[in-house]
């Protein structure tokens, strides 16, 4: 059975005020979900639901195609590149990649991620700590810690925050490769950020 | 690669992750360090400017051992959980290891900072601190270890906590008093006991209730974790 992500009825609210509700959504493998909406419609906690970081309030987020997962794989399926992700500051590029991997419970590959690392042009800076890196090379790295472990669903938040041109290219290289082996999620106001998409969830009409 | 090992030992390198990671942080930035170090110089000081040459009764200098203890705790212990949520490295953490993993890497590293700060407080309280004597080492050894380790398991769970709260600096001691109280009664009596010369076996009941409360405490707070850290 082919990868599918999913949502049922999804809502969330806070305290009372209500973010969204009854978000159906379906994306499978080799399509792109968009998810629209203004500011405030509930796209990051979409995203972060999608994810499993936070829990819905109503509704459920099902993947199916995957067999029978532990947690770590479970956690391993999704890749997310968002503004609010953050990264340990006073470690270098390569040791926040290494510690990525032993956190997901694996032994990290210093050859591969040089690769990653070079793939994102922050090879020069691989050593360097991360509290020097501008927010451009921030977001690079963030691509380099969220493709590390292969995910089968790549999410990205605001996919072309503070990347210069070059930057973006490579994020539109990542993103048609990711169709092509999985799903892709993309939240974005900017339709231009993105090559194209299959389904579409619009957040305005949700809450 | 990941698919051959199993869960338990994904885990266990996990756990050992965090911890490493919360260690060399510590290292490379002195936050919970310097803050435990400074705390506890600074009070011995006061106690011994308060003392002059005078002496105090082995009762009063063991209860004040533990009020500077405690205190120091208070100001470092609740680092490890207050850091990733002041830079937003805690939904980093979630994405990508389990709760129990965070938990276990946390106590872990509260564990080893809380065994530093009690030998350096006990090591700075028996040099300079006149009257301080321990009569039966193998009770105040005993009561230092279970001491730490107790303090350590309850400030985790207390930091992860407050941690997501708007007022963290108050709350933190607030809401630990309550709940260190058995803990601090305890240990206080028990290096009472050995400053008092006490043999091994009249402290046997404060080290049952010791161990009671840590495994209380740790079994609870596995339970309790990943409702405090996922939302």
């Amino acid at each position: 059975m082919a990868l599918q992500l999913s949502t049922h009825k999804l809502g969330k609210s806070f305290n009372r005020r209500i973010v969204f509700r009854d978000v159906d959504a379906h994306v499978g493998e080799g399509e792109t979900l968009m998810i629209a909406g203004r500011n405030g419609a509930g796209k990051s906690t979409l995203v972060k639901i999608l994810c499993g970081v936070l829990s819905p309030s109503q509704g459920r987020v099902v993947v199916e195609g995957t067999g029978k997962l532990n947690e770590f794989d479970r956690k391993g399926l999704f890749g997310l590149v968002a503004p609010y992700l953050q990264v340990y500051d006073e470690f270098s590029a390569m040791e926040n990649l290494m510690l990525a991997a032993s956190l997901r419970g694996e032994r990290g590959d210093r050859s591969v991620y040089a690769g990653l690392l070079t793939r994102v042009v922050l090879e020069p800076n691989r050593a360097d700590p991360v509290h020097g890196f501008s927010s451009g090379m921030k977001q690079r790295l963030k691509y380099a810690l969220a493709l590390a472990h292969h995910p089968r669903i790549l999410i990205l938040d605001e996919p072309m925050a503070n990347l210069d041109a070059d930057g973006m290219a490579i994020v539109r290289t990542i993103m048609r490769e990711q169709r092509s082996r999985g799903i892709l999620v993309v939240a974005t106001n900017d339709p231009a950020d993105i090559d194209a998409h299959e389904q579409k969830v619009n957040l305005n009409e949700r809450s | 690669m990941s698919a051959r090992e199993s869960v338990a030992a994904r885990w266990i390198r996990a756990a050992l992750a965090v911890f490493l990671k919360d260690w060399r942080s510590e290292l490379r930035t002195r936050y919970a360090m310097s803050a435990l170090v400074m705390f506890v110089v600074t009070t011995i000081s006061i106690i011994l400017f308060s003392l002059g040459g005078e002496g105090a009764s082995p009762e009063v200098l063991a209860g004040m051992l533990w009020v500077v203890i405690f205190f120091a705790a208070m100001s470092g212990l609740s680092r490890t959980f207050v850091m990733e949520e002041e830079r937003g490295t805690g939904m980093t953490l979630q994405l990508m290891t389990p709760s129990g993993a965070v938990f276990a890497g946390k106590l872990l590293f509260n564990l080893a900072l809380g065994a530093g700060l009690t030998l350096l407080t006990v090591v700075l309280y028996a040099l300079f601190i006149n009257g301080f004597v321990v009569r039966t080492l193998s009770i105040f050894l005993v009561t230092i270890a279970l001491g730490s380790i107790g303090l350590a398991a309850a400030s985790t769970i207390i930091a992860a906590i407050i941690a997501r709260a708007n007022t963290k600096g108050t709350l933190y001691p607030v809401l630990s008093f309550p709940i260190l109280l058995p803990l601090l009664m305890t240990v206080i009596n028990a290096t009472r006991l050995a400053a008092d010369g006490a043999p091994f076996s009249e402290a046997a009941g404060e080290f049952q209730v010791l161990i009671s409360y840590i495994v209380v405490v740790i079994t609870v707070s596995t339970m309790l974790f990943d409702y405090i850290w996922k939302d």
